[in-house]
């Protein structure tokens, strides 16, 4: 997965106050809302954007990786990238019907990422030099990624949760098989381990801005939080990822690139340097080293595919007229 | 034909012998053959079951959420307690009934 905090949403809760209290009364007594509930215009288009972000995310995460599949270093990590990347577009999948439940196709949401007007995670937009980075994306990608969707299977919208139910049972032997790989380039050659730093060197600071701006620079955060959409802010999630991080990097060796990364004793929280907000928004806009190439690749599997639909329509068209016969 | 007339399917596994089927969620597919091969690349890929039921979403009849009320309301606890064993009062000395 790869979710990312929310991205470019400026509704703000509108309509009719009746409406909108009544709904404010279940969420606050810990109902899920299902598909045909009422619900708020807001509450909907904010979840078919998050929702369709998420999805969009998650089959645009498997290029970085698909670029290494058959220049693994061995059969066995050839198959895991492999599954990885099956259980990712499976993701996708799983994202997209739930979405479809809120009354948007997915047709329609698919037509948005391809015309680029849909957003994705921004890390997906840095490339893969080396074999290492499919490592490093496992490891701190993927782990990023937990934090995100552990707490959205508590999600308000019922059928957003029980995908993420399903999601994040398999996201583990993601993370996993990335730190195995990652061990395994740190026991190696001192070529090995400086391809291992040189990887996290590179996707550290994406990693960081997976979690989306500063709560203070966030401010539809409140309303996914009311929402229930939303269980914790960007800035809270980053820090449990720091936390659990810090030590997996320590045991293997590897440093974390931030010189100002320091632990206070007082507040018990990790203070990191400053991110690169401009860098962040300019690959969110479109400017990040891939973001013309994912698009383009999408675009061409997308068109070169679109043979099997037309086949498989032929063949059931065919069959349910011999059928009816 | 656009990918949105693609039928709908919903499909519901059992984990194994002795349990229910239980709704895991949709998928798109132009025919039944599909529909099942694609639930089991989706929805099974690490032995989540051993039996697959899918059906088209349009088949399935749903109650209406507007109709909770008129619906489930008659077995509603407090309107018809007498449908439940805690309504009835037994001596102190029947201690598991
Ligand atoms: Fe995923
Ligand atoms: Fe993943």
């Amino acid at each position: 997965m790869y979710s990312q905090g929310l991205m470019g949403v400026e509704e703000t809760p509108g309509g009719e106050q009746d409406l909108l209290d009544r709904f404010q009364a279940r969420i606050d007594a810990g109902e899920k809302i299902e598909p045909n509930d009422e619900m708020p215009e807001a509450y909907r288009k904010t979840l078919i954007r998050q929702m369709s972000q998420h999805a969009h995310s998650e089959i645009v995460g498997v290029y970085p990786e698909a670029n290494w599949v058959t220049r693994a270093p061995t059969l066995r990590r050839k198959l895991q990238a492999m599954a990885k990347i099956q259980d990712e577009f499976g993701h996708g999948l799983y994202i997209y019907s739930a979405a479809e439940t809120l009354g948007v196709s997915r047709e329609e949401m698919v037509g948005q990422l391809l015309s680029g007007k849909a957003k994705y995670s921004s890390v997906f937009n840095y490339p893969t030099l080396n074999w290492a980075d499919l490592a490093v994306i496992g490891w701190l990608g993927d782990g990023a990624a937990i934090m995100n969707q552990i707490p959205l299977c508590r999600c308000s919208y019922g059928p957003y949760a029980r995908a993420m139910v399903l999601v994040c049972k398999e996201e583990s032997f993601h993370q996993r098989q990335g730190y195995e790989a990652m061990v395994a380039l740190m026991n190696g050659s001192p070529e090995q381990k400086a391809m291992g730093q040189d990887a996290v060197n590179r996707w550290w600071w994406p990693i960081m801005m997976m979690f989306g701006p500063h709560d203070a620079d966030s401010p539809n955060t409140e309303t996914g939080v009311k929402w229930k959409i939303k269980n914790f802010t960007n800035d809270e999630l980053r820090q449990k990822f720091i936390k659990a991080t810090v030590p997996q990097a320590k045991l293997i060796g590897i440093e974390i690139p931030d010189p100002d990364l320091r632990f206070n004793e007082e507040t018990g929280d990790w203070e990191h340097g400053e991110i690169d907000w401009d860098e962040f928004w300019s690959v969110v806009k479109g400017q990040g080293p891939c973001n013309h190439d994912r698009i383009t690749a999408r675009r061409k599997a997308h068109a070169e595919g679109a043979w099997v639909l037309e086949a498989a329509q032929a063949y059931a068209a065919k069959q349910a007229a011999r059928n009816a016969a | 034909m656009r990918e949105n007339d693609t039928p709908l399917y919903e499909v519901f596994l059992r984990p194994r012998n002795g349990l229910s089927h239980r709704h895991v969620g949709s998928l798109h597919a132009l025919d039944d053959q599909m529909a099942m091969q694609n639930a089991r690349d989706l929805y099974t890929r690490r032995g989540e079951a051993d039996s697959i039921w899918i059906v088209r979403s349009a088949d399935l009849i749903a109650s209406a959420p507007e109709d909770k009320e008129t619906n489930l309301s008659p077995s509603d606890p407090e309107r018809k307690p007498y449908r439940h064993p805690t309504f009835y009062v037994l001596p102190k000395e029947v201690e598991n009934m």
